[in-house]
């Protein structure tokens, strides 16, 4: 079985999702060779070889000439399975890669079982075995379902490509998020709004007992969007990463997304009326009621 | 300007789910649907571009059951001006790549000056059908927009990447975007517009007419899976379960010093 590994590079740095696809195929105990538009001054530790086109030519994003460049080294190596992360890049060019090769996409693969591919279901409340049909098959991983057991070691052989492709869209450049404002990494205790708190009055309750525990209290991305609460102190894949001593998740279902952000932590709470919740996945304890009624309870013993 | 949004109808997210009979999905019985999240975002647009360009044309596209068009009834509520529904019964067995294929049918020789979809759909999320549509029209895509802007034929939309980073991105027309959560604050439908809607033509034809491929992949079971051992779950009265749950964090952190 040979794969193909989409490696992905972002403000001049190679992103660490790249190992994850490396463990992928050592995992299927498949050959590998990976492709790359970036730098050679920015290469992963690995033994194999890396088709690498340069990011300063074709750019960091541009979807139609990085799918040449990469249906070109498809055509040369003839992968099996061209492996891309889950990410903003990768569910944008696999698409493109798979209806180029005529081939199955199957999206956000978390795990292979006997060889066959694992993806989530609403929400990850379910769980799907997906079996392509075509000879070759697109997989995206999902972030942090797979990694190394140990670091990464080996050095690249580098093969130059080129391509006359031209580009559809123009990129005019990366804007960072707002900076500024708390970092919610460095809190020992966060706890967390979600949509459960019904109305923007009631984050007043969500910070009251962030600091009855002398936290700091974050957000889930709906918050955010309804501007109850400011990006930055959204937690999960667009927001920040945390991993606190304890995390309470208020009225928050634990969307993929937001698990992501904060599923490291230590000690996680959930407080939420769906028994169901996908929260539920990462949580040590889980509280089925209503926050309206149970965070107040909560804070009053704390106040004791 | 001709503008198209499809759209999907999902189940509620917080809904009880159960495997259907045959094991390949989930059952499709006692469920309260919705239009996918993310589409909300890209019908809420699309009408904003056609209100902004003025004379314009706005096609709401789904596909599924007689049931999706109480959704499509929704985007005609909210500003759409037609829609077309490609009935089939059995769309939860196609695969990304029949439903970007039959979109791409209908919409082929129609020249769209604009397409918007949501970036994936919360029940299955795959995230490729907007690309696919894209790329079978050989439209320009931009996915995973958090910003929109249209000026003088070009669309300039902001990406939203890891960490809350976003990539400007623009393109001329025809294009595609596929839209993210809090692109904009849809709007809701008012009463004298659900009871406009009524009137507006909402077009029917079987999926057959446009479904020209065959499928690439098959689900081979759907499950539930174990539950994470160790999670502790608790009911009952408030105070009760406050008053347990200080006794864990004292006895299982140290936050509680």
């Amino acid at each position: 079985m040979k794969t193909l590994l989409v490696a992905e590079y972002r403000d001049g740095k190679l992103l660490a999702s790249t190992y994850e696809l490396v463990a992928f195929a050592q995992k299927i105990g498949a050959d590998s060779a990976m492709f790359l538009v970036g730098s050679d001054s920015a290469l992963p530790q690995y033994d194999g070889t890396i088709y690498l086109a340069d990011s300063g030519k074709y750019n960091e994003f541009n979807p139609a000439v990085h799918k040449q460049l990469l249906l070109d080294v498809i055509a040369q190596e003839q992968p099996d399975l061209v492996v891309f992360s889950h990410s903003s890049y990768g569910w944008d060019l696999a698409p493109r890669i798979a209806l180029g090769l005529k081939a199955a996409q199957i999206s956000e693969v978390v795990d292979i079982v006997d060889g066959v591919l694992v993806t989530p279901l609403c929400n990850a409340k379910l769980r799907r075995e997906v079996k392509a049909k075509t000879s070759q098959t697109v997989v995206t991983l999902q972030v942090g379902a797979f990694g190394l057991d140990s670091d990464p070691v080996g050095i690249p052989t580098v093969e130059q490509i080129d391509t006359d492709a031209l580009a559809q869209v123009e990129f005019g450049g990366y804007e960072e998020s707002e900076g500024g404002g708390v970092d919610l990494s460095k809190a020992d205790v966060i706890v967390s709004a979600g949509r459960g708190i019904g109305k923007p009055e009631n984050l007043e309750i969500i910070q009251r007992l962030a600091k009855a525990l002398k936290g700091e209290y974050g957000a889930s991305r709906p918050v955010v969007d309804a501007e109850w609460a400011d990006h930055n102190r959204q937690v999960g894949t667009t927001g920040q990463t945390v991993s606190p001593k304890l995390y309470v998740a208020c009225g928050i279902s634990g969307a993929i997304q937001h698990l992501a952000g904060m599923k490291k932590s230590e000690f996680v709470v959930a407080i939420n009326t769906d028994k169901d919740a996908p929260i539920g996945e990462v949580a040590d304890v889980l509280i089925v009621a209503d926050l309206k009624q149970f965070v107040p309870a909560l804070i009053e013993r704390l106040h004791k | 300007m001709k503008i198209l949004v499809c759209i999907k109808q999902v189940p509620d997210m917080e809904s009880k789910f159960k495997v259907n009979a045959a094991g390949t999905w989930y059952d499709d019985a006692d469920l309260a649907w919705r239009m996918n999240e993310y589409d909300e975002y890209a019908v809420e647009q699309a009408i904003r571009l056609k209100e902004q360009v003025g004379d314009s044309d706005l096609t709401v596209l789904s596909i599924g059951s007689k049931r999706v068009q109480e959704t499509m009834k929704k985007a005609l509520a909210m500003g759409c001006d037609r829609g077309v529904h490609v009935n089939d019964d059995i769309v939860q067995h196609k695969s990304p790549f029949e439903i970007a294929s039959i979109i791409a049918e209908f919409a082929g020789n129609k020249d769209f000056d604009m397409i918007f979809t949501g970036m994936q759909s919360q029940d299955r999320g795959s995230g490729q059908v907007g690309v696919l549509v894209a790329e079978l029209l050989s439209l320009p895509c931009i996915s995973t927009i958090v910003e929109f802007a249209y000026a003088d034929g070009k669309v300039s939309a902001k990406r939203e990447l890891e960490g809350g980073t976003r990539a400007l991105v623009s393109c001329g027309l025809p294009a595609l975007v596929t839209c993210q959560l809090g692109l904009n604050s849809p709007r809701y439908p008012t009463l004298p517009n659900i009871m406009k809607a009524k009137k507006k033509e909402l077009l029917s034809f079987d999926v057959t007419e446009l479904l020209k491929v065959e499928a690439r992949q098959e689900t081979v079971k759907t499950y539930f899976p174990d539950k994470k051992a160790g999670g502790l779950v608790l009911e009952g009265d408030v105070n009760d379960l406050a008053d347990q749950l200080v006794k864990i964090l004292k006895d299982q952190t140290a936050v509680l010093a």
